[in-house]
């Protein structure tokens, strides 16, 4: 089995809603859009933010951008204003869910 | 066809982003977005010192260095730049008309302000609830510092039938001041649920200003041009509901599906109900094609009937923060940093005081990503050249939080050694302004649509 970190297949973008943040993933290629939906599944993503997401994560799919939109709910310390993380708004889980690593096996 | 251009992404975005809008090629309409849930407060807390104020004064510099081209080249302007005084905001504006001898027409989007009327909400069983937690208003009531309904496009649709140049609004949807316009050029009806959820997918598109033509991309970011001339977005609409987004020629930045999709999904929730006040559209429906160098085509989009309700965005008063740093440096900048960190939650107990919140972040070493980015080895940590310590408070109680601002800067010369950082002086003790999301039917808010003529 080949292991290759998400950031190969797929780029990002993250923001937020209060104290949920969204990470949405797009795949690099048509092709890679199968992998993404099989191997970065909502319990998958809720383990790599163990100790950040406290709540629950929900995936949503857009086959038609190739895409998948993660909620994480109570992930930014309240959310805004109230925050005192660096990130409040969760701007740079777009990238911490691309170190994800991940099946490809068949590629 | 018609072009509407986005100048402005947030209140604090590129000062010259509209002004190149403006000058740099052919646009019909210009739309600028100032307002971000914790501007309203501020706005209201200005406005509660000087009732001329509460609005985005950047905007009104911005009017006065493009009005002549603005008139010559027939462009409108639509910007919520009104905040909690839109009037004020219209007095301004026809000031800097009159003393350039402009005639222009300026129309006013208000009434989505209803502080003054919460009591009377309250009274009638309508308890806005927070959306996220399902607790009601009365559990902060007495803290709160505006309460503002979200319009969408059709107050602005009004004014720009009215015949309005500029229109300055209040608390209006980001979409819908890019929506308007298709509305108002086109003839969309209020049922045109197609159509109106295409336009509000092109609102979204550009309303965040250069994050769809390149900036804060990360496919290929090292390879994208000029971005120290980025071209801001343009929809090119078409009555049907298709569009493409692009950018001036000659400016840079880059437009392709990759960056589109980026943007798209920034601050998505499920993507099957995008819910603005004029809509619910289907993000899942959208087809994106690359037409062109810089340009992104837009078809197939469907959503579906409005809700009956409109989003209110109320603030209020939730205590106080204060947050911090010193940086330790190489050999054990790491090791230091966290030594550093427990000694001061030790003397912050050893005072007695008490938090809702007190979180450390070592920036350099895993802040951002925290577990998913894992501890750094003990080899790597001993080798950071630098660790940043960050720690912040939280508390009901402001003298808590003053007093944790003055426990830091001994840890200096009372501390781990080879820090520095402080040059700043102690961190500032902050009011925090926090957000409480409702809803209300529509039926108890009616947009009130001014259109001032100039005195020119």
């Amino acid at each position: 089995m080949a292991k290759r970190k998400l950031i190969e297949l797929a780029h990002a973008r993250s923001g937020d809603k209060g104290d949920t943040a969204n990470v949405g993933i797009i795949a690099r290629k048509p092709e890679y859009y199968p992998i993404l939906v099989r191997e970065v599944t909502a319990e998958r993503v809720k383990e790599h933010f163990a100790g950040v997401c406290l709540g629950k994560v929900q995936r949503y799919e857009l086959p038609n951008l190739g895409a998948l939109n993660f909620l994480l709910h109570e992930s930014l310390d309240g959310g805004g204003t109230l925050a005192l993380k660096a990130d409040p708004q969760g701007k740079t889980y777009s990238s911490a869910l691309l170190r994800m690593e991940i099946d490809v096996d068949p590629l | 066809m018609i072009r509407i251009a986005n100048g402005q992404g947030f209140w604090g975005d590129s000062l010259e982003a509209p002004v190149e809008q403006v000058r740099r090629g052919p646009i019909d309409y210009l739309t600028l977005d100032y307002l971000a849930e914790v501007t309203m407060s501020i706005l209201q807390k200005q406005r509660s010192r000087d009732p001329k104020t509460g609005y985005a004064r950047d905007f009104v510099d911005m009017i006065a260095r493009v009005l002549p081209d603005l008139k010559q080249r027939r462009i409108r302007v639509i910007a919520n730049a009104g905040g909690v005084n839109p009037t004020a905001c219209k007095d301004a504006v026809l000031d800097v008309a009159k003393r350039q001898g402009i005639s222009v027409s300026v129309a006013t989007v208000a009434g989505d302000d209803i502080m003054e009327r919460l009591d009377s909400f309250l009274a009638r069983g309508i308890e806005l609830k927070n959306m996220d937690t399902g607790e009601p208003l009365a559990a902060i009531w007495a803290n709160v510092q505006s309460a503002n309904v979200y319009f969408g496009a059709w107050p602005v649709v009004d004014a720009l039938t009215k015949g309005a140049e500029i229109v300055i609004t209040g608390r209006v949807t980001d979409t819908g001041l890019a929506l308007a316009p298709m509305i108002h050029e086109f003839g969309w009806k209020a049922d045109d649920w197609n159509k109106l959820s295409a336009g509000t997918i092109a609102g979204h598109s550009i309303e965040c200003g250069a994050q769809s033509t390149g900036g804060n991309c990360q496919v290929d970011w090292e390879t994208i041009p000029h971005l120290e001339d980025v071209g801001y977005p343009i929809v090119e609409a078409e009555p049907d509901g298709t569009f493409c987004l692009t950018k001036h020629a000659g400016t840079g930045g880059r437009v392709t599906v990759a960056s589109v999709k980026e943007q798209l999904l920034y601050e998505m929730g499920d993507p099957r109900e995008y819910i603005t006040p004029d809509c619910v559209a289907d993000f899942t429906t959208i087809h994106l094609d690359q037409a062109g160098p810089d340009r992104v085509r837009f078809s197939g989009i469907r959503g579906r009937a409005a809700t009956d309700f409109y989003k209110v965005s109320i603030s209020y008063s939730a205590g106080f923060k204060s947050i911090g740093s010193m940086v330790y440096a190489w050999p054990d900048a790491y090791k230091k940093a966290r030594a550093a960190d427990h000694i001061l939650r030790q003397r912050l107990d050893r005072l007695g005081l008490r938090f809702d919140a007190v979180r450390t972040e070592f920036l350099g070493a895993n802040a951002c990503h925290g577990i998913a980015a894992a501890e750094p080895s003990p080899e790597i940590a001993a080798q950071l050249p630098e660790v940043v310590l960050r720690i912040g408070v939280r508390s009901e109680n402001r003298a808590a939080v003053e007093r944790f601002t003055k426990e830091l800067a001994p840890l200096a010369l009372n501390g781990p050694p080879i820090v520095t950082g402080l040059g700043g002086g102690r961190p500032r003790v902050e009011e925090i302004v926090a957000y409480w999301p409702a809803l209300i039917p529509k039926r108890e808010l009616t947009p009130e649509v001014t259109v001032w003529p100039s005195e020119n």
